[in-house]
């Protein structure tokens, strides 16, 4: 089986987003970047695969130079071979760009399943995948917590929860998988893996590789325009409920929910 | 030229869903304001009368793609028809929801499309006669607003619970369209083969009016009786931190934050929850929040629009009693 598995750098959750003077961006001196924490469901998954029907594992990252930690924690967990599209002119791609970018690399590879983390948690948009599935002409199934491959290899049950209900959804390979915590348990890296992955190969590609017209990628192939990146709205400032004891404390709790936020 | 506003509804079992009337409302305003006619789309099976009663929300159209096999979402067959239908009208304006269903439907309509999104904002406007869109990223670290490069439709999902919706008036109505469309059974690659409903019953988290959530302090899984005592008696769901998720006290669809859920609930009452970052992302844009903890120096409390500084299995079961007599 082979599988792809595509993945996102992005900041870590513990980070604080601090906005560049501009307002157009957001400052990334200190951040700790790490591989997208839905991203990681996928590897896992991916390996999974391998260990049951064989074959190989590939992972795609885009970015700077710096993507290549991440891909490189792939091949440790256990991925065969990495590939970073990495160029200036693609830097500040949308959603749209970035799936393309993707999905031309794709398109020179063979391929049964390509997992993709349900969103990336820095820009939360949730839309690479999908387009990438579009850009290829393959099914999607987004948000899987569980999947289940036929012993044929040519099909797979996915469970997705959408609001108040879980659908099991069948669709034939070659499919677009997009995935989220609940799936399984991603492994951690081991030394020996760490040690094997150094030596796996790892493809660079630059925009010229992809054959895709520089103006539908980059900053200027943005069809969603950033006007100003700003704090959250300030929350009003809130009171501490007072009260003698737990039971006067609820009590005045409830009577401010009541009359004051009429919520009750 | 690109004209006019959609609104495209979900329905599930027959019934619209309350994002529906949520985007109707909202298209609305934006239909007012760029002076063009709003169109409401419904995909279904034996929807037609029920989507009648949009026009009281302000729709001027509703487009019906009726069809026995559209009665469940499926991605392709969605997808095939509204690219269909937006690329014979060329709408301004596209609107969707961004629940499950909306999400992974917008977001394979926008790559069908080739144009621009904006998933998940909480507000829009027209400036310069073009969309611009509010939305969280970074889970709501940070907030940017984004508009369209030359992309129609300018596509965007709104997040549910968070637009309002216009009070009915039963005087309007509203032009009935049926929407032409081709599908060949070809193209539906994907079925669904079975759907399970959740045991709880309860509303999901991204779509209650009210949450309350337990965190490490609830100290193991029996305790979460007490949040649902009190979720019962005022219609609440039960939501859970990371933290009380990876330790297995509750399953993972009830965990609220950066890497679970993202709610806007009227009503958020935290309990045992110190107040991560990575949780406070998922639940910053509720719109009252409630937060009780023994730990007077917790972050929760700086967030909190009531904050109640005490332990949490005296003063929750407390707040059980007390809620009753406004019940």
């Amino acid at each position: 089986m082979k599988i792809i598995v595509c993945l996102k750098q992005v900041p870590d959750t513990e980070t604080q987003i601090k906005i560049a003077p501009g307002g157009e961006k957001i400052v990334t001196d200190d951040i700790k970047w790490v591989m997208n924490p839905y991203d990681e469901f996928g590897v896992e998954e991916a390996l999974r695969l391998k260990e049951k029907f064989g074959g190989d594992v590939t992972v795609i990252g885009m970015g700077p130079k710096r993507v290549t930690e991440s891909i490189r924690t792939a091949l440790a967990m256990g991925a065969d071979k990495g590939i970073l599209i990495s160029d200036a002119a693609l830097e500040g791609s949308d959603s749209l760009g970035t799936a393309k970018a993707l999905a031309a690399v794709i398109k020179g590879l063979q391929f049964d399943i390509i997992f993709t983390g349900q969103r990336g948690i820095d820009e939360d948009q949730g839309l690479t995948g999908a387009c990438i599935a579009d850009l290829l002409g393959i099914p999607q199934v987004s948000l899987a917590v569980k999947l289940e491959v036929a012993a044929d290899g040519k099909s797979v049950k996915v469970n997705r929860p959408v609001e108040g209900q879980t659908l099991v959804v069948e669709a034939q390979l070659p499919v677009l998988i997009t995935t989220q915590k609940g799936l399984n348990e991603p492994r951690y890296a081991s030394l020996p893996g760490i040690m094997k992955a150094k030596k796996k190969p790892l493809e660079e590609k630059a925009l010229n590789d992809l054959g895709l017209d520089p103006a539908e990628v980059g900053l200027g192939g943005r069809k969603l325009k950033i006007i100003k990146i700003t704090p959250p709205p300030a929350r009003a400032e809130g009171k501490i409920v007072q009260g003698e004891t737990p039971q006067d404390k609820a009590t005045e709790l409830a009577r401010l929910l009541h009359e004051e936020a009429k919520l009750i | 030229m690109a004209q006019g506003v959609w609104a495209v509804t979900e329905q599930r079992d027959g019934a619209f869903r309350k994002i529906s009337y949520e985007l109707v409302s909202e298209g609305r305003r934006l239909a007012d304001k760029l002076g063009q006619k709003l169109t409401a789309v419904v995909i279904g099976a034996s929807m037609k009368e029920k989507a009648k009663e949009l026009s009281q929300y302000g729709a001027d159209r509703i487009i019906m793609a009726d069809d026995p096999r559209l009665g469940q979402y499926t991605t392709d067959a969605y997808v095939e028809i509204m690219g269909q239908l937006v690329k014979a009208e060329e709408p301004s304006v596209l609107l969707m929801g961004a629940s499950v269903q909306g999400k992974d439907f917008s977001a394979r309509l926008a790559g069908r499309l080739g144009v621009g999104m904006a998933q998940d904002c909480t507000a829009f406007d027209i400036e310069n006669g073009g969309l611009i869109a509010t939305r969280p990223v970074y889970a709501g670290k940070a907030y940017t607003t984004v508009g369209f490069e030359n992309s129609f439709p300018q596509m965007a999902t709104a997040r549910p619970n968070v637009m309002s919706v216009l009070a009915p008036d039963a005087g309007r109505s509203a032009e009935l369209v049926d929407a032409q469309f081709t599908l060949d059974d070809a193209a539906l690659k994907t079925k669904v083969a079975e759907a399970i409903k959740d045991a709880s019953g309860k509303v999901d988290l991204t779509e209650a009016d009210k949450i309350i959530s337990g965190g490490r302090g609830m100290k193991g899984p029996e305790n979460f009786k007490i949040l649902e005592d009190l979720a019962d008696v005022i219609g609440a769901s039960v939501g859970a931190s990371r933290s009380a998720v990876d330790a297995g006290w509750r399953p993972h669809r009830d965990q609220v934050g950066q890497t679970g859920k993202v709610v806007s609930p009227n009503l958020y009452v935290a309990c045992g929850i110190s107040g991560a970052i990575q949780h406070l992302a998922g639940m910053s844009t509720s719109k009252v929040i409630v937060a009780v903890n023994k730990d007077a120096e917790a972050p929760i409390f700086q967030k909190a629009d009531y904050g109640v500084v005490g332990d949490l299995f005296d003063v929750v079961p407390a707040l059980t009693e007390a809620v009753k007599k406004y019940m």
